[in-house]
């Protein structure tokens, strides 16, 4: 494969000004149909570039639990990033076991780190590799890792602004969440906030009407539910209504 | 703040989520949002409530006391602009409050003004028709928002608007699920629950809402009308509803039909005095 010819690393200043200007690009995508892995491939360019690496890859948790490319610098880093989770290995995976940045500045750290999956690095002519965590949450979600054809650590600011960039990607995830599934959560949310309520009153009135506390109200609702099969909405509207009244058999 | 120009509303919605979601775990986003609008919008104090179009919900957020006591007042009385921003779906905007409040919130209004405060700006959080809740403005001084800080105040109503819905979805499984239209459909048989950064903002409500169905018993009524009935009696009582409404459950006040309309003799309820006291009934 070619590598990018190795270019003077830019200099790092605001890690902020960085973010915002990625998110420029982000929010032009935002307007009509966002696009998250044409989002994510942009957000591994700059980190190639800015970092001065050669290659990079955005990989996020599948739903069985194992890594999926999701975004590449290069047609040979997909290749490269398929073998690291074939070979269960590779400091995308070791990012996202560990919730860790991943940091392995020769090739000889690689091999101790990778045996399996470095020969194919070397091969692409790859002597260091960091990778990144992405959150969600508490959750790690993915991992973004850049490959460089030099040896040697990234700076402490390099490092920040990769981090940086991951926490960009993420905000794309959420950001394409919102476009995508917003209705629905919207929907799920109104449902919960308006059983939760029935739910208190319901406690409320069958304490009045047995004359117990809150709780063994609630206790009451419960195992009826669970005595009938019927699911809790459908007992908390029928206490509501009155059609049912304690004692709840 | 960034070192950027104003960029359009969806860059600066971005950004915001941004400076959101480097700042620290979900579970803080709410209040820091809330601060960093009120520090954006240069206004008194910012609250970010659940709340359904009737008017069901509770406080997620507040930057500050202030913004706390605005957004009991309007529960307590069950009257403002929030609840009107949650009923209409549209902004509401009250540059000021003394010469147009009276007549829209005349208890709002008046408490509102005893507190300092001499404008509100709320902002429904609309996802297509459905309204989840509002973005609150309060300011201590009469005026409009500038065009600047409208169309600002309008990126943190969209930016709250992904928050609470990213919340809601704790566990991911809308993402998972638009990823992958095969997974989901897990046969749920009850509605999924408020995730717990969500339930603690109705939490803090529920003995008003577990008051309102014991009134409801009372005055043979509906909740909702037990529930205005509370309300009128901690307004002219000139209680906090919490309070009230925690006499109610505790059984040191009831409701009645009498002139006075709530009497505070304890009445052993029917059966079972004291269900600490020996078996319940019921196992």
């Amino acid at each position: 494969m070619t590598l990018i010819p190795g270019k003077a690393r830019p200099l790092m200043t605001d890690r902020e000004l960085l973010i915002a200007d990625a998110f420029v690009e982000l929010a032009d995508t935002l307007v009509d149909d966002f696009d998250l892995v044409e989002f994510l491939s942009t957000v591994v360019d700059r980190a190639v570039t800015l970092v001065g690496a050669q290659a990079g890859g955005i990989m996020l948790s599948d739903q069985r639990g194992g890594l999926e490319v999701l975004a590449s610098s290069s047609h040979a880093t997909r290749l490269v990033e398929l073998f690291e989770v074939q070979n269960d290995e590779g400091p995308c995976l070791d990012a996202f076991r560990t919730g860790r940045a991943v940091t392995r500045d020769s090739p000889a750290e690689m091999r101790a780190s990778w045996p399996g999956f470095t020969p194919r690095l070397a091969e692409a002519g790859f002597a260091s590799a960091q990778a990144v965590p992405m959150r969600l949450r508490n959750e790690v979600i993915g991992a973004l890792n850049v490959f460089r054809a030099e040896p040697g650590p990234l700076t402490d600011a390099e490092m920040k602004l990769v981090r940086a960039l991951a926490d960009v990607a993420t905000v794309g995830i959420l950001q394409q969440r919102a476009v995508s599934a917003s209705s629905m959560l919207a929907e799920q949310l109104q449902s919960a906030l308006h059983s939760r309520v029935l739910i208190e009153q319901a406690k409320g009135i069958i304490a009045e009407r047995a004359g117990t506390d809150i709780d063994s109200a609630f206790d009451m609702i419960r195992s009826h539910a669970r005595r009938t099969g019927a699911p809790l909405r459908a007992v908390v509207a029928r206490v509501i209504d009155g059609s049912l009244r304690p004692p709840l058999g | 703040m960034l070192p950027h120009p104003p960029g359009t509303g969806g860059v600066r919605t971005a950004r915001i989520l941004a400076g959101l979601a480097a700042g620290g775990p979900a579970s803080g986003w709410p209040r820091a949002l809330v601060e960093s609008c009120r520090d954006s919008t240069s206004v008194s104090g910012v609250g970010l409530a659940l709340m359904s179009p009737d008017g069901v919900g509770g406080t997620v957020a507040v930057s500050g006391a202030l913004a706390q006591r605005m957004e009991d007042l309007q529960f307590a009385l069950g009257e403002g602009p929030c609840r009107e921003a949650a009923r209409s779906g549209a902004p509401v905007l009250v540059p000021d409050v003394r010469a147009t409040g009276p007549h829209r919130w005349p208890a709002f209004a008046a408490g509102a003004l005893e507190d300092g405060v001499r404008a509100v700006f709320t902002f429904p959080l609309q996802v297509g028709v459905a309204g989840i809740g509002v973005l609150d403005l309060y300011r201590g001084s009469r005026g409009e928002l500038t065009d600047e800080q409208l169309s600002c105040a309008g990126s943190y109503a969209d930016a709250a608007t992904a928050v609470l819905l990213h919340l809601q979805d704790a566990d991911g499984s809308a993402f998972r699920a638009g990823a992958d239209p095969s997974s989901g459909g897990d046969g749920d048989r009850d509605d999924p629950p408020l995730p717990p950064a969500l339930a603690d903002a109705v939490g803090r409500r529920a003995v008003v809402l577990q008051a309102a169905g014991m009134v409801s018993v009372q005055l043979d009524t509906s909740p909702d009308v037990a529930l205005v009935r509370l309300r009128a009696h901690a307004f002219t009582a000139e209680r906090p509803l919490l309070e009230v409404a925690a006499d109610v459950v505790a059984r040191r006040l009831r409701f009645d039909d009498s002139e006075a309309g709530t009497s505070t003799t304890p009445r052993p309820p029917p059966g079972d005095p004291d269900p600490r006291e020996g078996p319940s009934p019921h196992d």
